[in-house]
């Protein structure tokens, strides 16, 4: 079906896919920095630092691995607390899954490879607007292939300097992974329910800080979607009450 | 590469890939129940929510609610920037630019 699309109309959605990443691009510029100054001190060899980028390209899962390896962490265990914190990518596969099931598997399996907190909280936008065309998918692409080439050049970037300047490390760079949530996070919160899923998100992620591997992202992350459920059967059930 | 790094990258590549692909790859044979699909919605700020809170108020692993805390100071520029421009490059790049303005200029925050 997306043959017949003008390619025009592809490139254009391709284009504006990687343009609305743009500023999620300027918050990974000093993650990927960071990951690869620390990776760089962390006792990975320069070419595993990398190949970590390309063929995992799970910015959180990469910091929090690099750290455990530092520690001398058995391999079993860095694996399995990569896929307790990456386990969040199939709720947003979950999201996406309705716009993608007419996609043959050639573009299911990069869309797949490429699915990042940033294309997802860019992308799952352009899936609520029309798509006449039928060309929504390239949106998608323009956004990982622009997210894919930015992260793999700033991780290059952090390795060599991060063997440089000792203390890159200690500039605080990861502090851009939550700023860069927090604008990802605000256009979400435009109701009642989507309020008190994001407080009892936030709540219950500091209430299970401590818990191993990180399953607090997930345990919390369940509390709020439950809670936002919750809240929006709660103001269903009282809008239909005061209906005379 | 050694071994142990080439174990630890494919077996990360193996179950991230995996996560990310499970549900494209039966999409079409899955049918989701309609109390799911009113679900999805909350899925992403509940997410990014459960990761960004502990980030800003336990920088370093250990709880800092305070005014020297820079990374609590950027979050509370950038969420009020955020509210107020409405604009994802204006929030973090005000965001970015309080956390270092902050460390420039308060002495004494080390980490």
């Amino acid at each position: 079906m997306n043959a017949a699309a003008p390619l025009h109309a592809r490139r254009q959605e391709l284009l504006a896919g990687a343009r609305d990443t743009f500023p999620l691009l300027l918050g990974a510029f000093p993650f990927g920095m960071i990951y690869g100054a620390v990776a760089a001190t962390s006792g990975l060899t320069p070419a595993a630092v990398m190949a970590m980028s390309a063929f995992v390209f799970a910015g959180a899962s990469q910091f929090i691995a690099v750290g455990l390896f530092a520690a001398q962490t058995p391999v079993a265990i860095i694996v399995l607390t990569t896929f307790v914190v990456n386990l969040r990518h199939m709720l947003y596969s979950a999201t996406l899954l309705p716009h993608l099931s007419h996609l043959p598997q050639r573009w299911r399996i990069p869309l797949a490879f490429w699915l990042t907190d940033e294309t997802f909280a860019v992308t799952v936008h352009r899936y609520g607007r029309p798509d006449p065309a039928g060309t929504r998918h390239w949106y998608q692409l323009g956004s990982s292939l622009a997210m894919y080439l930015n992260w793999q050049l700033w991780c290059l970037v952090g390795l060599l300097m991060g063997s440089r300047i000792p203390d890159a490390s200690g500039w605080g760079l990861d502090v851009a992974m939550p700023i860069t949530f927090i604008g990802m996070i605000l256009p979400f919160v435009k109701s009642a329910p989507m309020a008190v899923c994001v407080l009892t998100a936030g709540a219950a992620a500091l209430a299970t800080v401590g818990l191993p591997y990180k399953l607090g992202i997930l345990i919390a992350a369940f509390a709020g979607i439950g809670a936002g459920m919750a809240a929006e059967k709660f103001s269903r059930a009282r809008a239909q009450a005061l209906r005379p | 590469m050694t071994a142990t790094e080439i174990l630890m990258i494919a077996g990360m590549m193996a179950v991230t890939f995996g996560i990310r692909y499970a549900l494209f790859a039966l999409a079409g044979r899955i049918r989701m129940a309609p109390w799911i699909e009113d679900a999805l919605k909350f899925i992403p700020p509940a997410v990014l929510t459960s990761i960004t809170l502990p980030a800003v108020l336990l920088p370093r692993g250990a709880w800092d609610v305070s005014w020297s805390n820079p990374y609590l100071v950027a979050a509370l520029v950038a969420t009020a920037a955020g509210a107020w421009t409405r604009n994802l490059l204006a929030t973090i790049a005000i965001g970015l630019a309080a956390f270092f303005l902050f460390r420039l200029l308060v002495p004494g925050v080390t980490f």
